[in-house]
């Protein structure tokens, strides 16, 4: 029993975000079609699920290439660093009070140290492409990731000082009665703002400017390799959106349905949140994001650091 | 101070604009979509859509193609091949008329060489093979019993020319040729 239940956990989540991350194409595409006036993929089976199926078989049949200029160890190793961070990183977020693979005293900084490591994919996928453009997406990655890591963890600090604890269980245990994004607004939203930095998405996805940068730091990769970063990227968006609702939405806190939808039901909205941005704001230049970056949200993120340690003072 | 006045206005101004246009995009949600799901849906085609081609009659049912091969010459991707020939009255029409599907552009150039309103583009898109080769049409594959655009259109009732059943100067709007040995005005 003792050592069975873990291992159901590890088993649970991986197969829900495995599924997810496929399941994720099809909700994008379909969206992004809702709010374009168009169907998006509708053509197999129901509501056009049987895509993910097609797609998947297709990326798989798709020649793996790997370019003989590049450097081929870490051609191969990068896009399994991406998914291993970012599965990895989801070890210690409860999705229920008893769905949880690892309750660490140190779920935040496990979680930050993780999301840290997946710039490493990045960066090695634009070096050992050994191609111009490859190169400069993996360096526009890690300064991008450097720059907005910083006040991420800054961000979440609110919130750790109002719990006390930097396990994700206590912090979700503490918002039974209050959730956190209403006494942590600032902070909500500057973690949401460097979480779609760090999963470099639109607006933010300077690393793979498709009009500047052909692929940015995935030029070269296709087949299986490509579709690893594809997988990474959606397993990102959904730890970033689980995230936020397990720090500033009450996670698996609500009324009526039980834990596990409720913490289901806020993580896929704040999906869809990730997608409709995409779907409605234009890529930012490069020297404006790290102006924003460095020059506004890492002093915002320290003054809400501030005013919270100085509420706590004064309540004490 | 006036100078943090204006950088906070513009930054409202800003973060006002990204939320104006997110809530614009998701307004789109009830709106109608405009795809035409088409197998199910025929889309809707104007008359003058430029699809496959067909050889019309007149309309006496005769062919109307009289082997002038300038559509073949307009023909930007030389899609189109026809040998012209004459029946015993002297009346031209091809021997045989081909178009490669697989090379055509459907630019329309072909129709409006024609001299005859014999070739013309149709509303029709749906002729897709699995075999390269039955995209080649012959004659008989282009050929329809109708008139197509231009009902009453018939070039040998216009033209000068004598032909079966129709001696010079019977055509419309045609006088009787001149005997230029005769000396009576």
């Amino acid at each position: 029993m003792t050592i069975v239940q873990p291992l159901l956990v590890v088993g649970f989540v991986l197969f829900a975000l495995l599924n997810m991350a496929s399941l994720l194409i099809w909700i994008e595409r379909r969206l992004l079609g809702l709010w374009q006036d168009r169907y998006g993929p509708n053509r197999i089976g129901p509501w056009g699920l049987g895509h993910v199926l097609a797609d998947m078989i297709k990326i798989f049949f798709k020649e793996d290439w790997t370019p003989p200029f590049a450097d081929k160890t870490i051609f191969v190793l990068a896009p399994a660093i991406i998914v291993l961070t970012a599965l990895t990183s989801f070890a210690v977020i409860p999705f229920s009070p008893d769905i949880l693979i690892v309750d660490l005293d140190i779920g935040i900084l496990f979680f930050l140290a993780m999301s840290s490591m997946g710039v490493y994919s990045v960066a090695l996928a634009g070096w050992a492409s050994n191609n111009k453009y490859s190169l400069l997406g993996g360096l526009r990655a890690s300064a991008q990731m450097l720059a907005y890591e910083v006040f991420m963890g800054l961000s979440l600090m609110g919130v750790v000082a109002l719990t006390g604890s930097f396990s994700v269980k206590e912090i979700v245990a503490a918002q039974e009665n209050l959730w956190f994004v209403v006494t942590q607004p600032v902070g909500f939203l500057i973690f949401a703002i460097a979480g779609i930095a760090e999963t470099h998405r639109v607006p933010f996805d300077l690393p793979e400017a498709e009009s500047e940068l052909v692929a940015g730091f995935h030029s070269e990769y296709s087949g299986m390799k490509f579709g690893m970063f594809f997988v990474g990227e959606y397993i990102g968006v959904t730890l970033i959106s689980a995230l936020i609702v397990t720090l500033f939405f009450g996670g698996w806190h609500g009324p009526f349905l039980p834990p596990l939808l409720w913490f289901f039901l806020k993580t896929l909205l704040f999906i869809a949140g990730f997608v409709l941005l995409r779907a409605s704001l234009p890529r930012m230049r490069y020297d404006q994001l790290m102006t924003f970056g460095w020059k506004f949200m890492l002093p915002l993120s320290l003054l809400n650091l501030m005013a919270t340690g100085a509420v706590i003072l004064i309540r004490n | 101070m006036l100078k943090l006045f204006a950088s906070t206005y513009d930054f409202l101004e800003g973060a006002f604009s990204l939320l104006r246009s997110m809530w614009i995009v998701l307004k789109h949600s009830t709106a109608k979509r405009v795809t035409v799901l088409y197998p199910e849906v025929m889309p809707k085609l104007a008359p003058r859509w430029r699809g496959r081609i067909v050889l019309t009659r007149d309309p006496d049912g005769e062919e109307r193609c009289v082997g002038c091969y300038l559509c073949a010459v307009a023909c930007p991707v030389d899609c189109i091949a026809l040998q012209a020939t004459e029946d015993e009255h002297g009346r031209r029409y091809p021997e045989f008329f081909r178009i490669n599907f697989s090379r055509c552009i459907f630019c329309g150039f072909c129709e409006e060489a024609c001299p005859t309103y014999a070739i013309q583009l149709t509303p029709d898109f749906e002729m897709s093979e699995y075999n390269r080769q039955n995209l080649v049409y012959e004659k008989e594959n282009l050929l329809i019993s109708g008139t197509g655009k231009y009902p009453g259109y018939s070039f040998y009732n216009v033209a000068g020319l004598a032909i079966k059943n129709k001696a010079k100067g019977e055509a419309e709007n045609e006088a009787p040729p001149v005997d230029v040995r005769s000396l009576l005005p």
